[in-house]
């Protein structure tokens, strides 16, 4: 075994999952989880553990891993992440744990990710979860959307001995994890849901279908129905559009609404009665983790699909096993290109993209080369159908709805940073709604930290 | 799983469910909606308000078979139940927001078109409990396809019905009897509140514009979430982009681009043509959708 490479791990061939949306990554068998945990050099400082936002004890696990001992592997991960098949899927590692791998400087980093999945899916399969005895201690509360950060919140609230709700505007629980990201790289059923169900199995309650600071306000809850503190978790779900002309013309959707449209009302499948555009050739605007997935969605509908990104690849802020997909399947990059127009034929409907060449100038406020404009470059490409995955917001539903919680100039909800307080006495908030569109990891973190914010503050009171 | 307590046909292709949702119905103001789903494979439907009981928390929903999925939802009886009742969503009516001093010096016109007529119905009411009296203008196709009477005219101060044959009530459009009523019969109105089909809604405006009469009109474009999140549901309204859903559904219909929204609202009219053929023929579809492959 090449000790310089990680153990190659099983995928679906690219020409055949480029036609279905079964799970791209198949995941390591005992075999070569183990073979692959015996690469980890468990470094007495180590370096990863420092990349991971919420630290989990890396070399511990893997050790335990390269004995065979999985269920103890699990223990360990468990004590730090509680969505650990999800992150082990969805964790930009590369720029955390895996880019801080000393095995990387000479050869490819250890491969920590698919050796924490590979534990999370064992130990489901097995049945073997998180102890959960617990005894109530009579105190309410409700947490406010959920995806990863009210899931996490709302997990270990429980585990303390509260009588948690999670309210959740959509008809089904889970956030981006179900809406967003799609089945071929975070199965519902077999990760997302049993999660979930693993929820209610603890006792934690779900109400769907409420979206707060419509159907109740948070001082309702905390006033009439007795709820002693809330977590808002309602991540950044609002789109953004770029304000060019011919925006509004029919083919046009935020990437919001196209995955939407498949993942969580199923389009995808012929079945389903809700429907979606099938285009030929479609340009996905950006180059985030969401631009990657709609585009991959738009290729498994059958559409020839180009990104454009206005940076180079360099840049591209995709998790870069998306990337690499990505371009697996046949998708297109047309990078240092920017749209100015979205054309239009007598129907309203889209027929193109005009767009200008860009180049790179000085860095910007982020430290990346800012693109600027090739004067005279514009040019054409014949769509018939654009997807704008620019970013999201937070939504203002709740912030405006409830009296004495802050924001900042981004809409996101001022709260501290170590246990979630936020200026409401009472009220903690986490995840993205905090933070802006960040990550699951860091999502789950904030979730996990205002649960313990909670319990100080409902000790305390 | 919201109950429906009793499920109604009103017409030949429009029924009305009253439904056990206790949030929704503690919470909501008229001008306001919900989104449904009949069962748990069902797509998302927007549907107004159109009455509520606080007391025995109930809503009053009422519906027109167009598609697919309000054929499905059609088929459901009193007792049945439906998957999701998700709401209230969107903003309430301006009236409510309004000082009753001021409604009350105001006179109001309101202009239901066709299954419109049941969103315009909780305003009326609500004004009426008020103390501020409204006209209200009916329009549908036929006599068979009028909805609503009795219960409007409990409420509105001059009810006026007319039919596009002329089989009951006036006979022509409701923009003629909105330039009727002021033009010829005396009326003067300080505002105007249109809601029905998108057509109407636009050449209501027009109407008025003409008036000057100020005017409010109800959006229905197509949705997912009714949230903020997906953008589905955006309208140009003065030259702006909006979100119906969170913005609205209300808007000064002067400044509405209905040519874009009615464009808008056709994105997906083959797929739901065959998605409603599906439906309707049930077991006995054999092709001819050009979808199922039934027809080699
Ligand atoms: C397509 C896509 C792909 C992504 N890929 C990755 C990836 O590969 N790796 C990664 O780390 N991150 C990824 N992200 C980002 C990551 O998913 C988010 O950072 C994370 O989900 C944020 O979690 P959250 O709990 O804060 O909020 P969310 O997951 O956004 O959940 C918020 C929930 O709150 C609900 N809600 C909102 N308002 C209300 C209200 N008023 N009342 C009740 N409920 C409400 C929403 O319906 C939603 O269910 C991706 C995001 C998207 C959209
Ligand atoms: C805020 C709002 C309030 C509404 N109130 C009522 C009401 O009180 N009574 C009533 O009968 N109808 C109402 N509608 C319209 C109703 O939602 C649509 O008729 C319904 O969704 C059609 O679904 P379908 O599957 O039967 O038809 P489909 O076959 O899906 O579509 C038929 C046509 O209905 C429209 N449509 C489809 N999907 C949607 C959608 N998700 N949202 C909006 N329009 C859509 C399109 O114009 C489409 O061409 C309202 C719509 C909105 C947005
Ligand atoms: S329906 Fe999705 S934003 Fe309005």
């Amino acid at each position: 075994m090449d000790m310089k490479k990680k153990v190659p791990i099983r995928e679906q061939a690219p020409e055949v999952r480029a036609h279905n949306f079964d799970e791209v990554c198949l995941g390591y068998t005992k075999e070569q989880a183990m073979l692959e945990a015996t690469r980890c050099l468990e470094c007495k400082n180590p370096l990863c553990v420092m990349g991971c936002p919420v630290s989990v004890p890396i070399p511990e696990f893997i050790h335990k891993v390269k004995e065979g001992d999985f269920d103890k592997a699990f223990e360990i991960i468990s004590e730090c992440n509680t969505l650990p098949a999800i992150c082990g899927r969805v964790c930009p590692q590369e720029s955390q744990c895996e880019g801080k791998c000393v095995r990387g400087i000479k050869g490819e980093s250890v491969a920590i990710g698919k050796l924490e999945r590979f534990v999370a899916d064992y130990a489901m399969e097995k049945g073997k979860r998180r102890p959960h005895s617990h005894e109530k201690n009579g105190k309410k509360v409700a947490v406010i959307g959920s995806g990863p950060a009210s899931l996490a919140c709302a997990g270990d609230l429980v585990k303390y001995g509260y009588d948690v709700t999670i309210f959740e505007a959509l008809h089904e629980a889970g956030g981006v994890l179900l809406y967003g990201i799609p089945e071929f790289r975070l199965p519902k059923e077999d990760v997302v849901k049993k999660e979930i169900a693993m929820l209610l199995h603890m006792g934690v309650k779900i109400e769907l279908n409420t979206v707060v600071g419509k159907s109740v306000t948070i001082d309702e809850l905390m006033e009439k129905e007795g709820f002693d503190a809330v977590f808002i978790g309602t991540g950044a779900g609002l789109p953004k559009f770029m304000g060019i002309k011919g925006e509004n013309a029919n083919g046009v959707f935020s990437a919001n609404e196209y995955l939407t449209r498949s993942n969580l009302m199923k389009a995808f499948d012929e079945n389903s009665t809700t429907p979606i555009m099938r285009a030929k050739k479609v340009a996905v605007v950006g180059g985030g983790n969401v631009a990657m997935d709609a585009a991959r969605t738009a290729l498994r509908l059958g559409s020839e699909v180009h990104i454009i990104y206005r940076r180079s690849e360099a840049e591209l802020p995709a998790r870069v096993e998306e990337v690499h997909h990505a371009k697996e399947e046949g998708v297109i990059f047309d990078i240092l290109t920017n749209p100015v127009e979205i054309l239009t034929d007598d129907n309203g409907s889209v027929c193109g993209i005009r767009c200008v060449k860009m180049e790179l100038g000085e860095p910007d406020a982020s430290g990346r080369r800012k693109p600027v404009v090739i004067e005279g470059s514009e040019f054409d490409i014949d769509v018939d159908m654009v997807i704008m995955s620019l970013g999201t917001s937070p939504n203002p539903l709740i912030s405006s709805t409830t009296d004495g919680l802050k924001t900042n100039s981004r809409k996101c909800i001022v709260a501290d940073e170590i246990n979630g307080q936020t200026t409401r006495e009472g009220v903690f908030a986490g995840g993205d709604a905090v933070t802006g569109a960040a990550t699951v990891i860091l999502a789950m973190s904030a979730g996990r930290s205002a649960a313990v914010g909670i319990h100080d503050y409902l000790s305390n009171k | 799983m919201y109950e429906i307590i009793n499920a109604k046909k009103l017409t030949d292709n429009i029924y009305s469910f009253v439904v056990r949702a206790e949030r929704v119905a503690s919470a909501c103001l008229p001008g306001q909606f919900v989104i449904v789903r009949s069962h748990c494979d069902a797509e998302r439907i927007p549907l107004t308000i159109c009455d509520y009981d606080r007391e025995n928390k109930t809503i009053t929903l009422v519906f027109q078979v167009v598609g697919a999925g309000s054929l499905r939802l059609s088929r459901l009886k009193s007792g049945d139940c439906l998957h999701d009742v998700a709401g209230p969503l969107g903003r309430a009516s301006e009236l409510c927001d309004t000082s009753l001093d001021e409604l009350k010096n105001k006179s109001i016109l309101f202009v239901a078109g066709g299954v419109g007529t049941a969103p315009v119905f909780p305003q009326v009411k609500w004004l009426k409990e008020h103390g501020v009296d409204s006209d209200v203008i009916i329009g549908a196709k036929t006599k068979e396809m009028l909805i609503m009477e009795n219960e409007m005219d409990q409420f509105a101060t001059n009810l006026y019905i007319t039919t596009d044959d002329g089989s009951y009530g006036r006979h022509g459009l409701v923009t003629k009897v909105i330039e009727d009523l002021v033009k010829s019969e005396g009326k003067h109105y300080d505002m105007c509140v249109a809601i029905g089909p998108m057509i109407m809604m636009k050449f209501c405006c027009l109407t008025t514009k003409a008036l000057n009469i100020p005017t409010t009109v109800s959006l229905n474009p197509i949705m997912v979430d009714g949230t903020g999140m997906c953008g589905a549901c955006r309208v140009t309204v003065g030259g702006e982009v909006k979100f119906a859903c969170v913005d609205g559904p209300e808007f000064d219909g002067h400044l509405v681009d209905f040519d874009e929204a009615m464009i808008r609202q056709n994105i997906y009219k083959t797929e739901e043509g065959r998605a409603y053929l599906k439906e309707k023929e049930g077991d006995t579809h054999h092709g001819g959708c050009g979808h199922c492959g039934g027809e080699q």
